[in-house]
């Protein structure tokens, strides 16, 4: 059964949003989906086009309270 | 009643925990009110920063090894017997051997370990500096190599994420020494749009590779290696030949983690400022154990293990909580042979990198001898 996980990610200098998204994604599931929490504006541009890069799928990204919320399906 | 305290993982984080218990514990020790049980995979203690150095000959083994028995207070209860289950419901460890240790508090300190494994290739035909084994094996390719494309190659997660930049500037000024950079093209691969997760030291390294001549590519998660043709592959769909690879390998939690049931990879879901595990209240996590999303490194495992010390010792003693960790991380960044920089932040302030020296070079050289205090707690 599919499941989402929630990376919060949000003020991580480092690794950063998008590293913790591939090492999440490592570990999920095809059909699972990994929400990452980022503060950093530039994640809902560059995962993406990360995803669209690997062939992952991109669920969506929401803004939250000085925060953003961006889903990705894992596709492979 | 006397309590227990159970410490499971016997390398950096887990040594310094120990030890700084016991220097704030002392009465409580004396009279039997507490005792302090570790268990580890090794009756050695190895500096694994050390392990940089070793391909460019830089690192004599024997630096890098102290006996484990010696680092570790002699309060300190050690068996050479790693963790097989941990059971949060029960309080109780179970080991390889069949013990079982029943605890109050638990630090969760197992680490991470490297998987090339993982990916198709990998372990066949490319080199490494992560383990000692791995280390050895590129010394011995980086003295035979004559010339070629040399492939620096880093996945997702891993530990100690300077430590890759300082391996390409390092190399280029071997192959220098060698008289060899002619004949030699390297190129650094990183898996997200810059050069390092660090913004502060992917802007400045950008144009110190460019003014060396060291090639990268962005986006590049590796999805297999060639061992006959000798390309490796990225998921993004890049192919790239090499004569020499040297991979930073994704890394993974200890196995105990995840056969436990406490966390997925072997990562534990920890607390960002109390290092509790999540849903418990007598099981701290530390180290690269922790699934924070900060830097897996030996400072922040040093930083985080000072703040356990403290509000363990400060449980036991008052029933009272002393502090929260602030997600401070500090990282020496060898620029070359004689330069060096560092880099430090938390969660409330940037990294900046600060202009590289000859000093700073110098005070990590120190900082590779005085890390031995560390371990016993007195720095």
């Amino acid at each position: 059964m599919a499941e989402r996980q929630t990376v919060d990610a949000r003020g991580a200098f480092c690794p950063g949003p998008l590293m913790e998204l591939i090492a999440a994604l490592k570990l999920a599931s095809v059909g699972d989906e990994v929400e990452v929490l980022s503060s950093d504006k530039g994640s809902v541009n560059d995962i993406p086009a990360w995803v669209a890069k690997v062939g992952h799928q991109f669920v969506g990204s929401t803004e939250l309270d000085g925060y953003w919320s961006v889903i990705v399906k894992k596709a492979k | 009643m006397s309590k227990t305290i159970l410490i499971v993982g016997g390398g950096l984080a887990g040594t310094i925990v120990a030890n700084g218990l016991c220097r704030q514990l002392g009465a409580q020790l004396r009279s039997g009110a507490v005792s302090i049980t570790m268990l580890g995979a090794s009756d050695t203690h190895m500096y694994q920063p050390g392990l940089l150095y070793v391909p460019f000959g830089r690192m004599r083994e024997h630096e890098m090894f102290r006996e484990q028995s010696r680092v570790l207070d002699r309060r300190i209860h050690y068996y050479v017997d790693p963790a097989k289950h941990v059971d949060a419901e029960k309080k109780q460890v179970s080991t390889q051997s069949g013990r079982t240790f029943k605890y109050d508090y638990l630090v969760l300190a197992t680490g991470s370990r490297i998987m090339p494994q993982s990916i198709p290739g990998m372990q066949e035909a490319a080199h490494w500096f992560y383990d000692l084994e791995g280390a050895r094996k590129l010394r011995d390719a980086l003295n035979n190599f004559q010339g070629g494309k040399i492939v620096v190659n880093i996945n997702a997660p891993h530990k100690c994420p300077v430590a890759p930049v300082e391996f390409t500037l390092m190399l280029h000024e071997f192959l220098e020494g060698k008289g060899l950079r002619d004949k030699c093209e390297i190129t650094y691969t990183y898996p997200i749009g810059r050069l390092h997760s660090l913004e502060p030291v992917a802007h400045w390294a950008g144009p110190v590779f460019e003014q060396l001549g060291i090639k990268s590519e962005i986006f590049f998660n590796t999805e297999s290696v060639d061992p006959v043709a000798k390309t490796i592959t990225s998921m993004e769909g890049s192919v790239m030949p090499f004569d020499l690879l040297v991979t930073i390998p994704p890394h993974e939690g200890a196995a105990v983690i995840s056969e436990s049931g406490l966390g997925k990879g072997g990562w534990v879901p920890t607390n960002t400022k109390t290092l509790h595990r999540e849903g418990s209240d007598d099981i701290f996590v530390v180290g690269d154990t922790t699934n924070i999303p900060i830097s897996k490194a030996g400072s922040t495992a040093h930083f985080e293990a000072d703040v356990l010390i403290d509000n363990l010792a400060s449980l036991v003693q008052e029933g009272r909580w002393a502090r929260e960790y602030d997600g401070k991380a500090f990282c020496f960044i060898e620029t070359g042979f004689t330069t060096g920089t560092y880099v430090w932040f938390n969660y409330q302030t940037p990294p900046t990198v600060a202009p590289p020296s000859q000093m700073l070079h110098w005070f990590k050289l120190a900082y590779n001898r005085l890390y031995w205090l560390s371990a016993r707690g007195l720095l």
